[in-house]
């Protein structure tokens, strides 16, 4: 479990460093993900412990967002001022972006199939 | 007696331990119920254990930073999370490769969906400039979203709550909103929730199918990336046609 911790923080040192020095507007552990990500296709794949460990991490993932979800508190009168046009276009959108995606990747994958299967 | 009593409070409360502890039991009872429920979206466990310890922080008066002098344990593991996000990625690449055309076109749409739905609906309501530039970014992961605030002249730590609650939206209704289109596709679902609604929604993604939560790391990493390169021009544009 230590060395897989070790590797993760190093990644995301590196992203980091990378995403500072050349000011990117892609956070350090983005960054990260995708160099641990390009070593693990050089390498043919994670070793047990870097599976178990990220396994574990990832499962209580959401416990992860608590800390800056209570954040919420401090801001409470900010949001009840305009909170009407805030709360309709956080809804709208967001279900906006869940039809358009799934339907513009449903269409787009329907497509080659439709077109293979010609009777 | 009492006085005791506060004398341990009074060390509690200025010490980090209380802050971390609270967090971890609050999560604990708030997935215990998520579990309980048989994994029903409704009873998100991140909206139940934020519930909860906004009611115990208001309750014992203790201030948001005191606590998350003990929280920022947890928060911090946020980062190396991230970054072990690669794996799942990885064991799912074959999948994403074979289907890259409807990886980059749902990416190109939901991005631009997400960005323009939400200022345009706040526009229509009658929001202040300043609140409509920091719902442009509300769809990527906090760290993004509040840099993109920041650069486009929104309010930044508005921003990180509006990210949140987005968040939530998202892992709270995808399951109603994919079940009515009758999109089953795991690959779909999971890609079109870390769209909407990066990590929060990639975390509920995971608790139900691993392909899901895969898909649902690469859709949050991407739009990070594409929102941070859209937002600034749109956003100026959407102002401007006012």
């Amino acid at each position: 479990m230590i060395s897989a911790l070790s590797a993760l923080l190093v990644f995301q040192l590196a992203g980091e460093v990378l995403a500072r020095s050349l000011s990117l507007p892609i956070p350090g552990p983005v960054i990260g993900m995708l160099m641990l990500f390009v070593a693990l296709v050089l390498r043919g794949g994670p070793g047990e412990e870097l599976q178990t460990t990220s396994q574990n991490l990832l499962q209580h993932l959401s416990l992860l967002f608590v800390p800056a979800g209570t954040g919420i508190m401090v801001h409470l009168h900010r949001v009840s001022d305009e909170w009407l046009p805030l709360l309709v276009s956080l809804l709208v959108s967001t279900l906006a972006t869940l039809i358009v995606t799934a339907l513009v990747m449903k269409l787009c994958q329907r497509h080659p199939a439709a077109t293979g299967e010609t009777p | 007696m009492t006085q005791e009593i506060s004398q341990i409070w009074v060390y509690l409360s200025a010490s980090p331990l209380l802050g971390l502890t609270v967090t971890l039991l609050a999560y604990q009872a708030a997935f215990a119920l998520y579990r309980r429920s048989g994994n029903n979206p409704l009873a998100n466990p991140v909206l139940i254990a934020v519930f909860i310890l906004v009611l115990f922080l208001t309750l014992t008066a203790t201030s948001y930073e005191t606590y998350f002098a003990g929280a920022q344990f947890v928060h911090f593991l946020l980062g190396p999370a991230t970054v072990a996000l690669a794996i799942p990625l990885y064991t799912q690449f074959k999948r994403v490769r074979s289907m890259l055309l409807p990886v980059l076109a749902g990416l190109l749409a939901g991005s631009l969906t997400a960005i323009v739905s939400a200022v345009l609906v706040a526009r229509l309501l009658g929001a202040s400039d300043s609140t409509q530039l920091s719902l442009a970014p509300k769809s990527v992961t906090t760290p993004i979203a509040m840099g993109i605030a920041e650069r486009i002249g929104g309010i930044p730590s508005l921003t990180a709550v509006l990210v949140i609650v987005t968040g939530i939206l998202g892992a709270v209704g995808a399951r109603f909103v994919f079940d009515a289109m009758k999109v089953r596709d795991p690959a779909i679902r999971g890609f079109a929730i870390g769209i909407a609604s990066h990590g929060i929604g990639t975390a509920r993604a995971f608790q139900v199918n691993e392909q899901s939560g895969a898909f649902a790391a690469l859709a949050m990493g991407m739009n990070g990336a594409l929102t941070a390169l859209l937002v600034p021009w749109i956003a100026a544009y959407l102002i401007n046609i006012g």
